[in-house]
This record gives C-alpha cells, sequence and structure tokens, in this order.
C-alpha cells in the first residue's frame, strides 16, 4: 500500500494530527455538539462511539468544514482549520467516507473513484492507487465498468472507502462503514481498514457498532448527546462495565 | 419519398431542438433549476450569429460567415450564461439556501431573468424580425451533421473530462462531490458556459434554416426544448438528445397528415402520455437505496 500522499509535507510524528478543542455546533437554535475536545495523533486510529443522535456524524461533518463551527478550535498538522471550505480541507489530505456512503450511483465504479482522485488529477498517482485498491478491495477490482448503484450495500462502502483513498489522504474519517452491512461484509471491511492504517494514513472511525469499533482502535471517545462521556484506550472501554452494559449488550 | 424528407427535415430540427434541450439538462442536473432564462440565451445567440455573418461578408463567404458566426455566438453567449448566474441566480442560491423558497425563489429569478432579455433585445435590436442570408442552398443536412457532431462533442467532454465527470459528480450529489474536491462555483459556471454555446449553436443553425431573428423567438423553440429535456428525462444528458430528436420527427410526421396545426398539441399530449407511463421520463431514473 502507497497511500501517503506524494506532495504532502511531512508531519512531526509526536504531535497530534488533528485536535479538536470545546467544539460547539448548533442546528437552528439547538445544540447538537456541547463542547467536544479530542484529539487524533498521526498515524493513530481513533473510534469514536456513541448512540444514534449523539451526534457523531456532526462532530466528523463540522471537521471536515460542512458545518459551519460555532465555537471551539481543530487544528490540523498544527494549523487552525475553522472556517476552510471543505474541498479546502480535501486538498490539505482530510478525506470523509461519509454516512449511507453517498457513492455515484449511475457512475462506473471507475468513475466514481477518478472522481476520489479529483484534488491531483495525477495519472501516475491514480494508477498506483487503483493498483492498492484492486489488492484491499478485489471484488471492486471486478466491477469496474459496472454502475456503482448495481453493488451491493458492502461493496459501495468499498468502494467509497477506495474512493477517499484515491485523495491519497493523511487522515481518514469514516462515519458508520459498518451500517446496514451484512456481518462478512463488515469484517473484509475493517480488515482493509487496518491495512489502510498499517500504510500510514491516521484514521478517525465513527461506530454504533461499538464492539467492532472497539476491537479495531487504539483508543476510543464515547460520545453522550453532543459530549464525550468518556474516553480512554480501546481495551479498557471494552472493560469498562458501564460501556458494557450501555454499548455492548452486557 | 415524402416520408424520408419528412424523416430527414425531422432529425434536422430535432437535433437543433435538443442543442437547446441539453442546456436545460444540464443547469438542471447541477442545479435543479430550470433555466427560463435558457430560451432567451438562444435568442441572443440568434442576434450575435447575424451580426458577423453581415459583419464577414454574408453570402460573399458563406463558409466564413458561417463558422464565424457561430463561433463568436458561442464565446459571446458563454459569457451571457455565466454572467446570468454570476449575478443573478448565484446570490439568490446563496440566500435561499436551505429555506423553503429555496426551490421557487431561482425559478421566479429564471423568468424574470429570461423577461428582462426579451426587452433589452427589444431596446438593442427594436422588435423588428431581421432576415438572416440564405448562406446554403439546402442547410438541412448541414444542421443535422452540425448538430450529431455538438452532441458526440458533448458526450467526449462529459465522460472524458474532469470538468465532465465533476459536473455529473454535482448532478448527482453535491455534498459527496464537494467531499471529492469539485469546486461547485466553478463546475456550475462552466456548465452554464457549455449549455449557453449549445444553444448559440443551435440558434445560428435555426436561422440559417427559418430564416429571422427577433426578440419573442427564443418562445417557440424554448418550449419545444424543455419539453424534449423533460420527456427524456430532466437531467439526463443522453435524455435531451433522444427527447430533441423524437420531437422533431414527431413534428415533421403530423405534418405529412391533415392535422398539421396540431403540432404542438400534440408535442403535448407525448409528454403527457410519456410522464404517465415514465413519470422520470424516457431515461430518467427514480433510484432506490441500496443497503
Ligand atoms: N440537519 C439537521 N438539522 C437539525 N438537527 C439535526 C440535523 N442533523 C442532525 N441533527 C440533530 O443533531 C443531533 C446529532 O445528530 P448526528 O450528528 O447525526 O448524530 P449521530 O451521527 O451520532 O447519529 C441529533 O439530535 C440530530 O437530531
Ligand atoms: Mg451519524
Amino acid at each position: 500500500m502507497r497511500v501517503a500522499h506524494p506532495v504532502r509535507p511531512p508531519v512531526d510524528a509526536n504531535a497530534a494530527l488533528l485536535e479538536v478543542t470545546d467544539l460547539r455546533v448548533n442546528y437552528g437554535g439547538i445544540a447538537a455538539l456541547k463542547g467536544v475536545s479530542l484529539h487524533v495523533g498521526k498515524g493513530e486510529i481513533v473510534a469514536m462511539i456513541g448512540a444514534n443522535g449523539a451526534g457523531k456524524t456532526t462532530t466528523l461533518k463540522s471537521i471536515v468544514g460542512l458545518l459551519p463551527v460555532a465555537h471551539g478550535s481543530i487544528t490540523y498538522a498544527g494549523k487552525s482549520i475553522v472556517g476552510m471550505a471543505v474541498e479546502d480541507l480535501v486538498e490539505a489530505g482530510i478525506s470523509l467516507v461519509p454516512e449511507g456512503r453517498a457513492i455515484f450511483p449511475t457512475l462506473t465504479v471507475l468513475e466514481n473513484l477518478e472522481l476520489g482522485a479529483y484534488v491531483h488529477r495525477d495519472k501516475k498517482t491514480m494508477r498506483e492507487t487503483l493498483e492498492d485498491i484492486v489488492q484491499l478491495f478485489p471484488r471492486l477490482g471486478e466491477r469496474m465498468k459496472q454502475e456503482a448503484g448495481t453493488l451491493s450495500g458492502g461493496e459501495q462502502q468499498m468502494l467509497a472507502i477506495s474512493r477517499s483513498l484515491m485523495a491519497r489522504p493523511s487522515l481518514l474519517l469514516l462515519d458508520e462503514p459498518s451500517l446496514g452491512i451484512a456481518p462478512k461484509l463488515v469484517q473484509q471491511i475493517f480488515v482493509a481498514i487496518a491495512q489502510i492504517a498499517a500504510a500510514g494514513v491516521t484514521i478517525l472511525l465513527v461506530e454504533q457498532n461499538t464492539r467492532v469499533a472497539l476491537r479495531a482502535s487504539h483508543r476510543a471517545y464515547v460520545l453522550r448527546t453532543g459530549e464525550i462521556a468518556k474516553s480512554g484506550p480501546s481495551v479498557e472501554l471494552a472493560a469498562d462495565p458501564e460501556i458494557q452494559a450501555a454499548y455492548l449488550g452486557g | 419519398m415524402k416520408l424520408i424528407d419528412a424523416l430527414m427535415t425531422g432529425l434536422a430540427q430535432g437535433g437543433m431542438i435538443a442543442l437547446v434541450a441539453l442546456g436545460y439538462t444540464m443547469v438542471f442536473g447541477v442545479l435543479k433549476m430550470i433555466n427560463f432564462a435558457h430560451s432567451e440565451v438562444f435568442m441572443m445567440a440568434a442576434y450575435v450569429g447575424l451580426f458577423v455573418i453581415a459583419a464577414v461578408g454574408g453570402t460573399a463567404h458563406p463558409l466564413l460567415a458561417a463558422v464565424g458566426g457561430t463561433v463568436v455566438a458561442m464565446f459571446a453567449c458563454s459569457l451571457l450564461g455565466i454572467t446570468i448566474e454570476r449575478i443573478a441566480y448565484r446570490p439568490i442560491r446563496a440566500r435561499t439556501r436551505g429555506s423553503k423558497l429555496a426551490r421557487v425563489t431561482p425559478l421566479v429569478t429564471a423568468l424574470a431573468v429570461s423577461v428582462l432579455l426579451q426587452n433589452l433585445a427589444q431596446l438593442l435590436f427594436t422588435a423588428r424580425y431581421r432576415p438572416y442570408p440564405q448562406l446554403f442552398q439546402n442547410t438541412r443536412p448541414i444542421i443535422f451533421v452540425v448538430a450529431i457532431a455538438m452532441m458526440v462533442f458533448l458526450e467526449l467532454v462529459v465522460k472524458k473530462t474532469w470538468f465532465g465527470k465533476a459536473m455529473r459528480a454535482l448532478s448527482t450529489n453535491e455534498e459527496a462531490a464537494r467531499l471529492m474536491g469539485v469546486r461547485t462555483s466553478r463546475t456550475i459556471a462552466m456548465t452554464f458556459a457549455l449549455g449557453s454555446s449549445l444553444a448559440a449553436v443551435g440558434a445560428v443553425l435555426y436561422c440559417l434554416d427559418q430564416s429571422q431573428a427577433y426578440p419573442t423567438m427564443g418562445f417557440k423553440i424554448g418550449t419545444q426544448a424543455f419539453v424534449a429535456a423533460v420527456l427524456g428525462g430532466i437531467g439526463n444528458i443522453p435524455g435531451a438528445m433522444l427527447g430533441g430528436l423524437l420531437i422533431g420527427i414527431i413534428g415533421e410526421m403530423v405534418k405529412l397528415t391533415s392535422y398539421s396545426g396540431g403540432v404542438d398539441v400534440l408535442v403535448f399530449v407525448v409528454l403527457i402520455l410519456v410522464l404517465l407511463a415514465r413519470p422520470a421520463g424516457l431515461l430518467g431514473t427514480t433510484r432506490v437505496e441500496k443497503v
């Protein structure tokens, strides 16, 4: 896997790649995030778990500039990114795989992937990344010419992740990659996520599927109604009786 | 023989309608609005074409005049299309984003721009019908060939270029397109430029055939083109081509019968029947989410 962006400057390995401090976001007058702080170190896989409506998607969308930030700071590689446009953030190396996948159904699988490379449009980089993707998800390789809307849900998720990889991100944000997907494919997808991380991509993973998320991550945050209720190493959270009762079905 | 003749004429006519229909459909794709001013861009192109043809010497250099008139009209109308989007639609879009009016206000704005341009044309060029010089003996085959060539060109742009891919992505899902780094404003502007220049080609072809330019000329062709776009499935590019060709052919076929006055009515009857059977148009799709 060659995933790190070819032209992006290297970042200090010990510094947090992403640092969110006291983030508040409102919809109309209603507060969805009431002061969320988290950080993701370079090379880490960090999970954010929480029930439906806790504010997970809101957190990711405000990081990538799709939602206006009411208060707080977000820094990426040491620089503030609050108020930056999503297009510029993709160029800077942040890529979001959105909830529900949002692939382009009438475009072919290959066209979807090509669009992922829109930020750099570099032929050689595209070719190399495509090779990596076919290794990562052989099922996609067999379906390049097919309309993306004809893929199964799990395959669409593979495509959505791959499309983000085409941009060669440094930081990959994943919004519920297991949502509505057959268990067997969920497993394949999480194996791939581990491989992507092993290739040097930093990952912030949002999940309602607590068991899978805690197993796949180094650290995790528990989000509850717009606030961080708990955080720590994933193995510790998985052993926490309170977490087990609330999110792991006892 | 009469049937073949009518078919040829219908294809030429339809190809031209398709060129205009493409502008409606592409703008609908990226903005989900009907650009009612598109028919007035068509009209303005007819005037620009006329003036350039006259300036080049008209019948003295027919080929140069036709090509020059078309190219200049394409360029001028691209600018006009971009300007309309920039000064009328974009500010309205920014202000109504997310509100209940986000669907209606842009439509009313488009109607207003349409009326404005018609009146501007009357002011600048008077309401007089201005004849085009007869540059060619037989324009029908030329129209057909040029219209098909433009559609092939468009297909290449849409399928092969980064702009084309960005435009299709934006048409399907704006947020997802932005997550790919697609610059929406630039892509929208280029869509207007492309749609307007196709309409400009259509306008010059139309006038070479029907030979007059006047301020309200956009209405008839605009309506036919709009119907063609809806018939084929609004937002769907091959749909607009198919819809245009169908309407052109239907029109000429009806003229062969004793009901030649009923062409416009029949076109709408066909539209309604198609929409009853396929609400999204002939090639349009209403997709179901997969899990
Ligand atoms: N577009 C929206 N308008 C208003 N409220 C919203 C919108 N999107 C989300 N919310 C509300 O914000 C809260 C957090 O939502 P979300 O971030 O989607 O949660 P999660 O991703 O954790 O399920 C919920 O209470 C939800 O109802
Ligand atoms: Mg969510």
